[in-house]
């Protein structure tokens, strides 16, 4: 059984159409990267998938449980994490306890058993000195770091990140690319959308180029980026070699 | 100056029996109109259809009638319905809904100014609605509310004089009781006035040591 498939996934705000038809899978422990042009619904896409954005129409399952009809979205919310592009987190709360809240809240762990397992995330992220700070203390690197964190201490089956480094000042990205490479090899299985070609190129096990709402072409990265099928891949792609982005 | 001084201190006692009533009532009645302002500001923010009408009436008919009428409608007219409330009481229930309508549109407007992504952020590591309002969203919400919540306990404190108009022997009440056994009415409302100012200035400053006490680091 795969771990997440999602079927014909539409959505369209007032007439605009945002998904026009989304279908793939994913297997436990791969890492799938989402590029393409902004706008194209490439988030839109990863909120559809635990439903902060309702979808339309479509079919979303997650180990076999059907996201759509879930009763309470909830539930399966505690096992897909998810990874903000502006970090997201709760402002009030030191460090610790925004990686604690969820196994102590959401899945009522006792407070010490919930204690040890937030600083052990913490420390997978290199941030256990920062336990007790709060989020406007810390660099933005550090922000999305616990952000990553926070979602890991749930122990999902899958975590979306949805453009983590693009509000991240250049030289923090690589704190938080190193901590997501990582987690590929740690075996997470990871939905990533971002723009960083070269850690895209080393990172992904597939790579999906979405463009007006559709999925142009997917395949390895060695395919898409050295051999793409799809005239539009291609183009997408050389704007960013041409910018030597592309590491 | 030292008559005023003589004349205060003679109804002293008279005044600290009223501010007792007057402190009484302002306490009473901002936390039960904390209480409602919660419920109808989250209900005007995340309620459905109905609870969202039904708590939008509720803020504009307490808003857009005057204190001291809604006071006499419950002192005065709920009896000839068969409603006997005590001079208190009825002031405690005026005061409560009227402050209630008032917190409510400041809490609505701080809920408001939360960031989006905090909910966002809540829903994603599985947290019910209720639960992120409750663990996530009003523990910003409140915080950025202190200001303004300030300023309502200071109207509050003011307005329990109204209650002297139902009966209730408080501050202002107590004065208008000196003074017209000694007829220094100059003097015994400077005094009046005095420990209002008194008692405002003490709330304003600890409600600004708790807004200090509460804050977000770094913010």
């Amino acid at each position: 059984m795969k771990l997440l498939e999602v079927r014909n996934l539409k959505k369209s705000y007032k007439s605009k159409e945002v998904l026009n038809g989304i279908s793939f899978d994913m297997d436990k422990t791969e890492t799938v990267v989402v590029i393409g042009p902004s706008g194209t619904g490439k988030s839109t896409m990863l909120k559809c998938i635990n439903r902060l954005v309702e979808p339309d129409d479509g079919q979303i399952l997650l180990n076999g449980m059907d996201v759509m009809k879930a009763r309470k979205i909830e539930k399966i919310r505690q096992r897909i994490g998810m990874v903000f592009q502006d970090f997201n987190l709760f402002n009030h709360l030191t460090v610790l306890d925004n990686v604690r809240i969820g196994p102590l809240k959401v899945k009522k762990l006792q407070k010490n058993v919930a204690t040890e397992l937030a600083m052990e995330n913490l420390k997978k992220v290199g941030l256990t000195s920062e336990a007790k700070s709060y989020p406007s203390q810390l660099s933005g690197g550090q922000k999305q770091r616990v952000g990553i964190a926070r979602a890991l201490a749930m122990n999902p089956d899958l975590i979306l990140f949805d453009e983590p480094t693009s509000a991240l000042d250049p030289e923090l990205i690589a704190e938080v690319l190193e901590v997501m490479r990582k987690l590929a090899l740690d075996g997470m299985t990871m939905l990533i959308v971002t723009h960083e070609m070269g850690f895209v190129r080393e990172i992904a096990d597939r790579v999906i180029f979405m463009e007006k709402g559709e999925i142009v072409e997917s395949g390895t990265p060695e395919k898409i980026f050295n051999a793409p099928e799809k005239e539009r891949t291609h183009q997408f792609l050389a704007q960013f070699t041409k910018f030597g982005r592309e590491k | 100056m030292t008559h005023f001084i003589e004349v205060f201190f003679q109804a002293f006692p008279l005044l600290m029996d009223g501010l007792k009533f007057t402190l009484e009532l302002a306490i009473i009645s901002i936390i039960f109109g904390l209480g409602i302002g919660m419920l109808i500001g989250i209900f005007r923010v995340y309620g459905g259809k109905f609870s969202y009408t039904l708590s939008t009436a509720y803020v504009e008919l307490i808003r857009g009638t005057p204190l001291l009428v809604q006071l006499f409608i419950l002192y005065f007219s709920l009896p000839q319905i068969g409603i006997h409330l005590s001079p208190f009481v009825a002031s405690v229930i005026s005061f409560s809904l009227n402050s209630g309508a008032y917190q409510a549109e400041y809490i609505r407007g701080a809920i408001q100014s939360v960031e989006k992504g905090q909910m966002k952020a809540a829903f994603s590591i599985g947290m019910t609605k209720w639960q992120s309002i409750r663990l996530v969203i009003m523990p910003q919400a409140l915080r950025k509310v202190i200001p303004s919540w300030t300023n309502e306990f200071v109207y509050l404190i003011k307005y329990t004089s109204l209650a002297y108009l139902v009966g209730v022997p408080e501050l202002t009440a107590q004065g208008e009781f000196a003074a017209s056994r000694n007829f220094e009415f100059m003097n015994v409302f400077s005094g009046v006035a005095l420990v209002y100012l008194f008692v405002i200035l003490i709330v304003t400053w600890l409600f600004s040591n708790l807004e200090k006490k509460v804050k977000i680091p770094g913010v």
